[in-house]
């Protein structure tokens, strides 16, 4: 565990810091933390306010619950109250309101879900459970797609039926390529997400750093991985440069886990796929392969994931596109609090909100 | 003996009579209890009394390091211990579900008589009843506790100054990190014992020692040293600031945290308290601590500060950030 107290020593820290001001030039540079555990880490980690005046931290759309647009939410309660479905999910989707519930509010009624921690534990309630049909809510990027694709190989091999998936799985690169290509945005940096490049590998990111000019680094999440991802990123612009660097060499590669890559190749197809508040962005969806249609619950059920750009007064939309910061939401710690979330980057433990109100009311 | 508790075990008759002079009275034999009156008969108490009450209904009853019938007194006494009173006698109100294996209560009642036996806490009454087969969780066992004043210290926000130190007695976090583990549903496996012990003998003998120097205990319970915390600053209405390199954690409950996106500011301990002491006495305090066994990773990991109220962390990146309630259960993070 020492090892891991080199990436939070304080005086190495405060060296950076001053490299990073040092570095920075007059306006604010705009880099934008892809990853929510990068934004909670951020907060949490007390950076934002030492970078104050010489970096913008934006925060992008890489909470998976963040993201899951409500007609998800709608979809899952669908299946629970019309299909008679047991739901399993991971706890951080129960708050997340739908247009008009949330698996919280309907679990008080009656609906049943199960809080798992792993898509296996799903696979094994449904196999405890022959009579009901078990959708796992199958929600996350590249990091958690393996997992979801082993519970479906597995259930399959099992011969378990009455499993079955709701997939809400996405991909970060073309997310980011859509906020690259945004004028209103104006992002000068990607601090690109740690976990994610352990499975997809740090190339993955060489197309938006080649096709916008935006230099991209791979970080880990200690606060030194966050100053030092800063860091190499504002000497790519200092330089003139955009390339992908990798801050995370001691676990992601460039090429990485291609394990994980072929599993989710054999399960999932991309597809294109809504994301709350940014709208429909082509090929960042990971569905459920036909050959696995079994386990498609939206096939399965013939329950669908409508997605409707919502109109509301909540502006997680723009905070996950970069837009505005969380503070200039007007809705921000008034009608929209963790205990009461409106939007979801008030919910999730990763959201960029919940992570501004937890750790920044000073 | 039937190896399973049924539910006449619970009706009155003697199926009842037998389950307590056969197997609790064995384990909880003492002058006030045995004679089974309606109500255990203290005698004269001196002092200023503290009294207080838990339930207990922890899942699995037994993880590494402790088990339900232990914390069932641990928590009783150590929530009077807090409040500077010596635990005097405790009750014990057993829930049992049908069919729960005699076996597993007898360990529970074992527990319960070696912790009590620990703190010195005579069990003077108790209750059982039985519950149908699923509408239970095998054992849940109540509390309450009677206690007397040690040097008639009472708990007093209201006297917390700047310039105060923050202590906890030791590592954050390690109860419930065990008993994550032990519900085997996080498929990790990690070297945690939960630290569930009573604390009387830890912190009584201080307030004596140093008289007027202690100003306020808590025991750091459900959410945690963070939320005890942000009570405490609460109730004296003042900033208290922690550093984040001073806050004691086991390596492998770091890990676990690290792990699953835990924070263990905010993870449940069963043997740990928080004390506001005076700057002039906080390091005698921490040698004094760190004598008891249960006090042996004792540290300073704060300061009450002028100005405004609540929680802050000043961070090892050089920053400072808000330290809130949290709010739910901590989950593992999704990705």
């Amino acid at each position: 565990m020492k090892y891991i107290d080199d990436f939070r020593d304080p005086a190495t820290a405060k060296a950076l810091i001053e490299r990073i001001r040092r570095d920075a030039g007059d306006a604010p540079v705009r880099l934008m933390e892809v990853c929510g555990t990068h934004t909670v880490a951020i907060a949490r980690g007390g950076i934002r306010p030492l970078l104050s005046g010489a970096v913008t931290m934006l925060s992008g759309p890489g909470c998976p619950v963040c993201v899951t647009p409500d007609g998800y939410i709608d979809a899952a309660i669908a299946l629970g109250r019309d299909r008679g479905a047991l739901l399993a999910s991971f706890g951080d989707m129960l708050r997340v309101p739908g247009k008009s519930s949330s698996l919280e509010k309907e679990k008080g009624t009656g609906l049943e879900v199960r809080v798992v921690y792993s898509p296996l534990d799903a696979v094994t309630l449904a196999a405890a459970t022959p009579d009901r049909e078990v959708v796992f809510l199958g929600v996350g990027f590249e990091t958690t797609a393996p997992a979801i694709g082993g519970a479906i190989k597995t259930a399959a091999v099992r011969g378990v039926r009455n499993f079955s998936v709701l997939s809400s799985v996405r991909t970060i690169p073309e997310a980011m390529g859509v906020l690259a290509s945004d004028p209103d945005v104006r992002i000068e940096g990607f601090l690109c997400p740690a976990h994610v490049s352990v499975v997809i590998g740090t190339d993955a990111y060489r197309p938006v750093a080649e096709t916008y000019g935006i230099p991209c680094v791979v970080a880990g999440f200690e606060p030194l991985d966050i100053l030092l991802g800063i860091s190499m990123l504002l000497r790519q612009k200092k330089e003139g440069v955009a390339r992908v660097e990798n801050e995370y060499s001691r676990v992601a590669t460039s090429s990485g886990n291609r394990k994980a890559q072929e599993l989710i190749r054999d399960v999932f197809v991309p597809c294109d796929t809504g994301w709350r508040g940014i709208g429909v962005i082509p090929g960042s969806g990971l569905r459920i392969a036909d050959r696995y249609a079994p386990f498609d619950a939206e096939k399965k059920l013939g329950i669908p994931v409508v997605f409707a750009q919502e109109k509301t007064a909540c502006r997680c939309g723009d905070v996950l596109k970069g837009k505005i910061l969380p503070v200039d939401c007007p809705l921000f710690g008034k009608a929209c609090v963790p205990e009461e979330p409106y939007g979801p980057c008030m919910v999730s433990s990763e959201g960029s909100c919940a992570a501004y109100y937890k750790y920044g009311a000073l | 003996m039937h190896d399973k508790i049924l539910l006449s075990h619970g009706e009155g008759g003697k199926r009842t009579r037998d389950l307590i002079a056969k197997v609790i009275a064995r384990y909880f034999d003492n002058p006030v209890l045995s004679p089974f009156f309606d109500a255990g008969l203290l005698g004269r108490i001196e002092g200023e009394i503290a009294f207080t009450t838990d339930g207990y209904v922890v899942t699995p009853p037994f993880f590494p390091g402790g088990d339900i019938g232990r914390l069932a007194v641990c928590g009783t006494v150590n929530d009077l211990a807090v409040c500077g009173a010596k635990a005097v006698a405790m009750s014990c109100g057993l829930i049992l579900e049908e069919g729960l294996s005699m076996e597993i209560l007898e360990r529970a009642l074992a527990a319960m008589r070696d912790a009590a036996k620990e703190a010195g806490v005579t069990i003077a009454c108790g209750d059982t009843k039985v519950v149908e087969r699923g509408k239970g969780d095998g054992i849940f066992i109540t509390t309450a506790g009677v206690g007397v004043s040690v040097d008639g210290w009472r708990p007093a926000p209201s006297g917390i100054r700047p310039g105060d130190r923050i202590l906890l007695t030791g590592t954050m976090g390690d109860h419930q990190v065990a008993v994550l583990i032990a519900r085997r549903n996080l498929a990790i496996d990690a070297p945690v014992l939960s630290d569930v012990a009573p604390l009387s003998g830890l912190l009584l003998p201080l307030l004596p020692r140093f008289a007027g120097k202690v100003r306020f205990m808590r025991d750091p319970t459900r959410g945690g040293v963070g939320v005890t915390l942000n009570e405490m600053a609460s109730a004296a209405n003042a900033r208290f600031v922690l550093d984040e390199g001073l806050l004691p954690v086991r390596e492998s409950v770091r890990g676990v945290c690290e792990i699953l996106g835990f924070d263990p500011l905010y993870l449940a301990n069963e043997g740990k308290a928080v004390l506001i002491v005076a700057a002039d006495a906080a390091d005698p305090i921490v040698a004094a601590l760190r004598e008891h066994p249960y006090g042996r990773e004792a540290a300073i990991i704060g300061e009450v500060q002028e100005g405004g109220s609540g929680v802050r962390m000043r961070t090892l990146a050089g920053g400072v950030r808000a330290v809130d309630y949290p709010v739910g259960d901590q989950l593992p993070r999704i990705c």
